[in-house]
């Protein structure tokens, strides 16, 4: 059969995914863009991935707007004056939306939503206001069908952050995500503790280390995607990622891996991303006659392009010879130093590359710590992330995290499922994030073992969703199938439960 | 140098006081409760050994008169526990007040402070004094879970470097409180009147038995009625879960009911303790 026929007729695609599943496929016909014959076989052999970004590039995998700027100056190529009101607001935002490519077709970043529409909602009734607000959500979790959506809020307290995390309890949403930037000095304890309980009950915002990305990006900044740090007005034109388990396995040693294998493959991927990051300034359209460029609400030089890895723990247990993997990267001083010592290595190789039409950003690729994908299984963790299943205590989890989340800027993150008791306690939670937060955790994401709506890896599904296509139905949601995979492959949703103390009591 | 025996450090807890809390427990206690639910931690290790054979890890071995536990190789199964006739566990360790200070200072970016608990933590105040003095240099709060066999007021000084006591009393009627704490009770309700006499309670919590209106209401009557609005009450649905076999077929091999439970914290209201809750 061939693969449009498959697509066509597989009866858990809805029309919007099958034109997208067909398109791929289209942009799969042509091979213009080329690499050397190393890089096709580290690709084969599972070591390098390109996350099926598509072999012709027609626009950056991730784009951030400045939507600022859309509500000062209007759109041209839209038709849209700058919103007078928050109907007007709003109205322009979901007209916007649909017209901010990605990856995935769907827009990436929704812009810091409490800043945007705060003028606005404050000079309505607190009840219309949410009305809009509550529609305005609805739009968005229907058409923009696809949980790697995401929006900001904070780090100051506001009207509209509040209605946005009371409409998020009231409609367990699975899009979008959404992400507080956390500053112990700009966010009040009232407003994080509001966020904790909100996250407990819908799996977000998450918390986003405000300070850390202020100093690598500026002020400006998004968090797009899973958890991407991005510049506004910016984006990352493309992240491939070394499957570092795969790496290790043709190295003879950890020297040989330090000094052979792992630079070769970095400057594989290195190679993938320069050419392709050309292709999409040179070549296609976009960065030429996309009105998000002619307009001014991306700008070229503000893009970079996101090194990922995954699967450090798989990679550092296997060049130790571990097999028992609780004892192993995360329990295991001698892996986890090992780790760093890659990481280090990583991150001073691509440091080192002068890479193209990365102007704002000293003409650097910048690392990510990629949440991997359904079709990883459990050969390749998340990132840095300590395999699930053995994990050791919330403490030591956070302690090796904290070590590793500083490498990358363009994002990574943990997850940490709660026992139902510690809704009661949203201040024990606070403390938590706040102490791994001050001691260099990036990015803190929770959520309740019961809820319907639960993280992945990096996204949010629903696990009614989940239900509904392993009983061949459709899902909305283009996320739900990898969240399947991801369940199925890694086990992804049976992450350790933090539990409360169970000795307590009688 | 000093030395007590810990049973175990839980880094982060969130239901043994305010916050976050380092919950550290030590073994020995001088009540014996019927309705323990970690009975393992009532009595010291008398070293007869019987545990060691049956460890399927290799992780006990003897040592002269005692027992020495490897917790690399211990699995966690928990089988010499049900098996010491005791009530006590090869599985503690002996440690220094620097040793506790170590795993304190580890969990202190994220924590409020510690609770020790245990079996009874002030059959080691001395321990306690020096451990809550080396806390408080780090910032951080120091709360007692007590079940009041300890005499606050005679000595005072573990009680000067802490922040409070949360205290149990678990029966009030004298020939109910023989049977169930095996021990007498007088000294609980001093301490219950003599720690809110200097603002150091905290909470006071009692276990709520399945079918037991009488010694449940006299306990939830008496409590409340002492402590009004002057610290938390927390009234806690007993649970099976752990408790040996033999009290449990005396008890209840069943939680007490929500609703049940429920019906003494509204009595506790009643009666002016306002901050009555379950859990
Ligand atoms: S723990 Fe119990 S069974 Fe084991 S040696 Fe000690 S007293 Fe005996
Ligand atoms: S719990 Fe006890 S019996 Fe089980 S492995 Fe550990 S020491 Fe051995």
């Amino acid at each position: 059969m061939s693969e449009a026929l498959r697509i066509i007729q597989d009866p858990t695609l809805t029309y919007k995914q099958e034109l997208l599943a067909l398109a791929r496929l289209g942009e799969s016909t042509d091979d213009s863009l080329r690499y050397s014959d190393e890089y096709y076989e580290a690709k084969k052999k599972g070591a390098l991935c390109d996350l099926n970004e598509g072999v012709m590039p027609y626009r950056p995998r991730y784009i951030c707007p400045d939507y600022e700027l859309l509500f000062k100056n209007g759109c041209k190529f839209l038709d849209l004056e700058p919103p007078k009101d928050l109907l007007e607001a709003v109205n322009a935002l979901e007209i916007f939306y649909c017209h901010v490519p990605s990856i995935t077709s769907f827009p990436v970043y929704l812009g810091d939503l409490d800043k945007l529409l705060e003028p606005f909602v404050v000079k309505e009734d607190r009840a219309f206001a949410k009305k809009v607000l509550g529609l305005f959500l609805r739009n968005i979790d229907r058409v923009q069908t696809d949980s790697f959506v995401h929006a900001d809020i904070g780090p100051e307290d506001s009207v509209t952050a509040r209605l946005l995390l009371e409409l998020t309890e009231e409609m367990q949403l699975a899009v979008p995500n959404l992400t507080l930037r956390y500053d112990p000095e700009k966010t009040s304890d009232d407003f994080a503790l509001a966020c904790v309980r909100c996250m407990l009950r819908t799996a977000k915002p998450s918390f986003a280390n405000h300070r850390m990305f202020v100093k690598e990006w500026g002020e400006r900044y998004a968090i797009a995607s899973c958890y991407n740090g991005l510049s506004i007005a910016g984006g990352g034109y493309t992240l491939p990622r070394l499957r570092l388990y795969e790496c290790s396995l043709g190295a003879k040693d950890v020297d040989d891996f330090l000094t052979r294998e792992l630079p070769r493959h970095i400057d594989l991927q290195l190679e993938y991303m320069d050419k392709r990051v050309k292709f999409i300034v040179e070549q296609s359209s976009f960065f030429k006659t996309n009105f998000l460029v002619t307009e001014g609400f991306v700008k070229q030089e503000n893009f970079t392009g996101m090194f990922g890895v995954v699967g450090l723990a798989e990679c550092c247990n296997h060049l130790l010879g571990i097999t028992d993997k609780k004892k192993g990267f995360g329990m295991n001083r001698e892996a986890t130093a090992l780790g760093l010592r890659i990481m280090d290595a990583i991150d001073a190789r691509v440091k080192a590359h002068e890479a193209p039409y990365c102007e704002a950003y000293g003409h650097r690729y910048r690392l990510h710590a990629q949440v991997g994908i359904d079709t990883d299984g459990m050969d390749d963790s998340p990132g840095t992330r300590i395999p699930i299943g053995v994990e050791p205590t919330m403490l030591e989890q956070l302690e090796v995290n904290e070590k590793f989340h500083p490498y990358f800027p363009t994002g990574t993150g943990d997850i940490f499922k709660f026992e139902e008791t510690w809704l009661k306690t949203p201040e024990a939670v606070l403390a938590i994030i706040k102490g791994s937060l001050q001691n260099g955790l990036r990015y803190f994401s929770g959520y309740l073992e019961n809820n319907d709506v639960v993280r992945v890896t990096g996204y949010l599904v629903k696990k009614s969703e989940i239900e509904k296509l392993r009983a061949k139905k459709q899902s909305l949601n283009n996320v739900t199938v990898f969240g399947m995979g991801a369940q199925d492959g890694g086990h992804a949703l049976d992450r350790r439960v933090q539990h409360h103390d169970e000795s307590a009591g009688q | 140098m000093m030395r007590a025996p810990v049973n175990k450090i839980i880094p982060f807890s969130n239901v043994d006081g305010p916050g976050n809390r380092t919950s550290i427990f030590f073994q020995g206690c001088p009540f014996n409760c019927l309705f323990c639910h970690n009975p393992e931690t009532i009595h010291l290790c008398r070293g007869c050994g019987l545990c060691v054979q049956s460890c399927p890890a290799g992780a006990l071995r003897m040592e002269g008169e005692s027992v020495v536990w490897d917790s690399a190789k211990c699995v966690g199964c928990d089988t010499c526990i049900r098996l010491c006739p005791h009530d006590a566990s090869p599985k503690i360790r002996w440690m220094t007040v620097e040793d506790v200070v170590e795993e304190v200072r580890r969990a202190a970016p994220y924590i409020e402070g510690i609770t020790t608990s245990g079996g009874e933590c002030t059959l080691h105040n001395e321990f306690l004094i020096e451990l809550f003095t080396a806390v408080h240099r780090l910032g951080k709060t120091c709360l007692i879970d007590s079940n009041g066999s300890f005499d606050f007021e005679k000595d005072p000084r573990v009680l000067a470097v802490s922040e409070g006591v949360m205290l149990d009393v678990k029966a009030v009627e004298r020939h109910w409180s023989d049977e169930l704490i095996s021990h007498p009770r007088d000294v609980v309700l001093k301490n219950l009147d003599y720690l809110l006499s200097v603002g150091k309670l905290h909470e006071v919590r009692t276990v709520i038995l399945p079918n037991r209106d009488r010694e449940n209401e006299e306990t939830v009557r008496y409590v409340a009625a002492h402590i009004a609005d002057g610290c938390f009450y927390k009234i806690i649905r007993y649970r099976p879960y752990g408790v040996r076999e033999r009290y449990q077929k005396l008890l209840g091999e069943f939680e007490t009911d929500a609703a049940y439970a429920e019906r003494y914290a509204a009595l506790a209201l009643e009666l002016g303790a306002k901050k009555a809750y379950v859990v």
